[in-house]
């Protein structure tokens, strides 16, 4: 029983990563039509940054982790602006070119990170309070963990209250359903798929300072190997909807830590539910009825 | 119904537009009369939605040229060409399901001071809904909506396309109305394939076939009357069915 | 409406009007399109004749490189006869072969596939595995190694293409994926994990064997380049290759011709598959052994990069694309570490001394400026030259 209560809780915390990048992906691709391969980038690059930053001002206190969070979300959210701005926007409406700028961009960034970073695994180092356990009835389950679920929770939280309550969240959310219809009423779309990238860049660096903590060490190939989980995590919860990458997260999470565990087999699973999925409900979880 | 003879609100010359590389628009010239309202005809597939998206840019125009009120349009993006006061009431309504009808409206808005009463009055019903998402609604409940999506603000021109389409007959009436209301203070462009509808409210009609202009009348009930000309440009009986037929051996188009 | 999933770069508005479109002139559409793309390729009869006459000669040249002492300082390491340069030279006809498979999915199918590793995977963990376990010699290896593949790419294939464009490119992903994470995790030992695996070299006849016999390897390769340029072509004018073509340009006329696009897409997804095997398998001959980058995301954006480099669509694009970057990739390696780049400073010595970064950032240049790649800007090249040697003549 406490095995399975540290799988469950562990098993969220993973998707709460996987959220944290899906989330972006999915409002991207339900705005833009852009499936971005660069997301991974947006999220290695804020673990580096913050991860260069706390050793500067100083590792292990809870300042600085707030700090590294604070940074991981700009650098996420700035390098994610510009790269909509730079590239994406050029290809406007060309929806293979702009994933194949994404996929370059990826390349040319990974190989930039291990130029400046080397190949290695950097390690990190949390507050203390990270590294100790509570107990949750009999399950001593490490406390990055709650932190992690904790800041994704209120990420989705500030992300659906933006969306709900403001101007740019009703456009955004119109956009998702019908793009055209949305410049046909006289305004410019454009202005709305910057600040999509921005969020999504912004969530995904957040994701990288806490997946550094969650797994320990940054590395270059750290947002790629998440990167590939958001993406199923996307397709299950259904292309564009916001909710739907949060359960489909949680979900492939937990469904991911309990088979891995006892049989050692988890990523399959996930790739079987995805087929399931498919054939069953080719458009996912919540996804439109195209 | 004539219209009164000063600067048209509308002047498309030789518009072409193109869909996946397909002619949809080829070559169409018309104006449309800064007062009442002008139908745009045709039978089924003929670009008469084609040249309403176009003329806002929905679809990429690859030729001509287009005057809003005197001021050339045919390279200004889509959400400008709106700004400067065309209201657009699309084919199939294209309410934003997810959102609310009060948020559907809001969306619209351009106007420092929109014509909320103006809209209210005409539709209570959606006053009543506001609140409910739009998606639920019903078909005349939706056309509603994106009839106020247009009417909320001050425009210049409005593009209205197939308002009555798969509604109701006494719904058909209601957007009937609000049209008339509408264009006492706006010129407006309908498509319509509800010839009665048609009849009710156009002053001029510009036909379409095979993507170009054919034939222009000042007054729309004398080319209905035509049993002749209604048979050969829109392939039905000149006393108005209700709802033409999709005429699918046309091929007149493409 | 929706962004719609799909390959054909819709423009986003074109709904309304294509339900209109009437079901007889959709129908002439497709099937014009149908019967034009062949003749495409004919041309006049004159031209064709060069054309063999020139391919011919290539492949005579190609072919007799082993017995030549030719050097070109700068792009192969050693004179022509030599084990490194026709190592080099294998390995560039072997991923300009699976840069062709490749194109079959995305330049003819208009399918933007991020799971083609796996099948290239299949082909040379494939085959190490079977010749390492079950004792059988070369070509019933193979031909083992082909049917797996086969039945491999049929199943994947029947559920990735439930969905189209963008989704379809995240679910070959995902496939390609889990054959990753299976190589990595070497279960029962079979295949090495991070290590790779070699195979053992008892199936294998002598003459494949060794450096000494890399000339063999490399006329192998030729081959094998050989015959997969031959199927590419056939499946290209094939019924299939002209439905799959039909699809890519509009999915909906082809539907409404009454025509299946599942089974024509799913034939030419399977043909892919089955071709990148092959080249799979003479590649881990060529290598004696594979790593599971061979499986990885990572190589199926390798082959992307070719084909979008040489130009998406054209068959010669991909090949040269495969040559180009091979060569490239490894040029730019001893680039890297020459003592040129160590002494610039940092900010120029980080980036150029990582290949990838220079590959990444000269894709995203072609993508943004070169549409069409290199095949593509010689046709517009010899399209003004041409225009400007008949303005001339008038």
């Amino acid at each position: 029983m406490s095995t399975l209560i540290l799988l469950l809780i562990t098993g969220v915390g993973l998707g709460a990563l996987y959220f944290l990048v899906a989330s972006g992906l999915s409002l991207i691709y339900g705005l833009m039509g852009v499936l971005n391969f660069a997301h991974g980038a947006f999220l290695t690059l804020g673990a580096f940054v913050s991860w260069e930053m706390s050793r500067r001002i100083g590792e292990g206190t809870w300042l600085t982790f707030i700090i590294t969070l604070v940074i991981g979300a700009a650098v996420g959210g700035v390098f994610a602006a510009l790269t909509e701005f730079a590239l994406i926007r050029p290809l406007y409406n060309r929806h293979i070119e702009q994933v194949l700028v994404t996929v370059g961009l990826s390349l040319a960034a990974v190989a930039i990170f291990e130029g400046v970073w080397g190949t290695d695994s950097q390690y990190t180092k949390g507050p203390e309070w990270f590294t100790r356990t509570t107990d949750v009835l009999g399950a001593q389950v490490p406390n990055d963990r709650f932190v992690t679920i904790i800041v994704a929770a209120l990420v989705l939280l500030g992300v659906v209250l933006f969306l709900k309550k403001t101007r740019y969240g009703m456009i955004i959310r119109a956009g998702v359903e019908n793009r055209s219809m949305v410049t046909a009423l006289g305004i410019d779309v454009r202005k709305a798929f910057t600040l999509v990238f921005t969020i999504g860049g912004a969530a995904a660096g957040i994701g990288g300072v806490l997946a550094s903590h969650y797994f320990g060490y940054v590395s270059p190939a750290l947002g790629g190997s998440l990167l590939i989980f958001a993406f199923i995590v996307t397709v299950i919860g259904g292309l564009g909807s916001l909710a739907g990458a949060a359960i489909a997260s949680v979900v492939v999470g937990v469904l991911q830590q309990i088979t891995n565990f006892y049989w050692g087999m988890g990523d399959f699973v996930v790739i079987v539910l995805l087929a399931v999925v498919l054939l069953t409900k080719p458009t996912g979880l919540m996804g439109k009825t195209a | 119904m004539i219209p009164e003879n000063i600067e048209p609100i509308l002047r498309v010359q030789g518009l072409r537009a193109a869909i996946d590389g397909s002619q949809v628009v080829d070559g169409v010239d018309f104006e449309v009369p800064a007062t009442g309202i002008t139908a745009l005809l045709g039978r089924n597939g003929v670009g008469k939605t084609s040249t309403i998206k176009s003329i806002i840019g929905l679809i990429t125009r690859t030729g001509g040229t287009i005057e809003l009120a005197g001021e050339r349009i045919e390279k200004v993006p889509t959400h400008k060409i709106i700004q400067r006061g065309v209201g657009y009431v699309p084919e199939d309504r294209e309410v934003f399901s997810a959102l609310s009808v009060a948020e559907n409206l809001k969306l619209a808005e351009r106007d420092e001071h929109p014509n909320r009463q103006l809209v209210d009055e005409l539709f209570p019903d959606l006053v009543k809904r506001a609140h409910q998402a739009a998606g639920s609604l019903s078909g005349g409940q939706q056309q509603m909506v994106s009839l106020a999506r247009a009417l909320l603000n001050d425009n210049k021109l409005l593009l209205v396309d197939e308002p009555t389409k798969g509604l109701a007959p006494k719904i058909v009436q209601e957007v009937a109305q609000a049209l008339a209301v509408a264009a006492q203070s706006v010129p407006i462009l309908l498509v319509e394939q509800n010839l009665a509808v048609v009849r009710q409210l156009a002053a001029g009609a510009i036909i379409l076939s095979g993507g170009k202009v054919v034939h222009r009348t000042e007054s729309a009930t004398d080319f209905l009357n035509d049993e002749a000309l209604t048979q050969r440009f829109l392939g039905v009986q000149s006393e108005g069915a209700v709802e033409q037929s999709a005429d699918t051996t046309s091929g007149g188009m493409l | 409406m929706s962004p719609e999933p799909t390959n054909t770069l819709p423009s986003e508005e074109s709904t309304g009007e294509r339900n209109n479109t009437s079901a007889v002139t959709a129908v002439d559409k497709v099937a014009r399109r149908v019967r034009v793309q062949p003749a495409r390729g004919a041309k006049n009869p004159r031209s064709k004749v060069e054309a063999w006459t020139l391919g011919l000669a290539g492949l005579l040249l190609m072919a007799a490189l082993p017995l030549l002492n030719l050097s070109i300082p700068g792009i192969l390491p050693t004179p022509t006869y030599q084990p490194g340069s026709l190592q080099l030279l294998a390995m560039c006809m072997l991923m300009a072969a699976a840069a062709l498979s490749y194109h079959l999915l995305i330049g003819v199918a208009g399918l933007l596939s991020f799971g083609h590793a796996l099948y290239f995977g299949a082909g040379s963990y494939g085959l190490a595995i079977i010749l390492n376990n079950f004792g059988l010699p070369l070509l019933p290896a193979m031909g083992l190694t082909l049917v797996v593949a086969l039945v491999l790419s049929t199943f994947t294939g029947m559920v990735a293409l439930r969905v189209t464009g963008i989704p379809f490119a995240m679910v070959s992903l995902a496939f390609a994926q889990a054959g990753s994470v299976l190589v990595r995790r070497n279960p029962g030992g079979a295949t090495g994990g991070e290590e790779g695996v070699s195979p053992d070299t008892a199936g294998i006849p002598d003459f494949l064997i060794g450096v000494a016999n890399t000339r063999n390897l490399y006329w192998l390769s030729l081959l094998t380049l050989l015959i997969v340029i031959v199927v590419v072509t056939w499946v290209q004018s094939s019924r299939a290759g002209h439905v799959a073509a039909a699809v890519r340009e509009n999915e909906l006329r082809v539907r409404v011709l009454g025509l299946q696009p599942y089974w024509a897409k799913l034939l030419i997804f399977v043909v892919a598959g089955v071709l990148a095997a092959a080249v799979g398998m003479v590649f881990v001959l060529l290598q004696s052994g594979t790593v599971p980058r061979q499986v990885s995301a990572d190589f199926t954006i390798t082959l992307l990069v070719m084909v979008v480099l040489g130009g998406v669509g054209s068959k010669w694009g991909a090949v040269i694309g495969g040559v180009l970057y091979t060569l490239l990739d490894q040029r730019l390696s001893a680039f890297a570490n020459s003592s040129a780049v160590e002494s610039l400073p940092a900010i120029l010595h980080v980036p150029l001394s990582e290949p990838l970064f220079i590959l990444g950032a000269l894709f995203v240049l072609v993508v943004l400026f070169m549409p069409g790649g290199l095949t593509g800007a010689v046709r517009r090249l010899r399209e003004r030259l041409s225009a400007n040697s008949v303005a001339k003549r008038n």
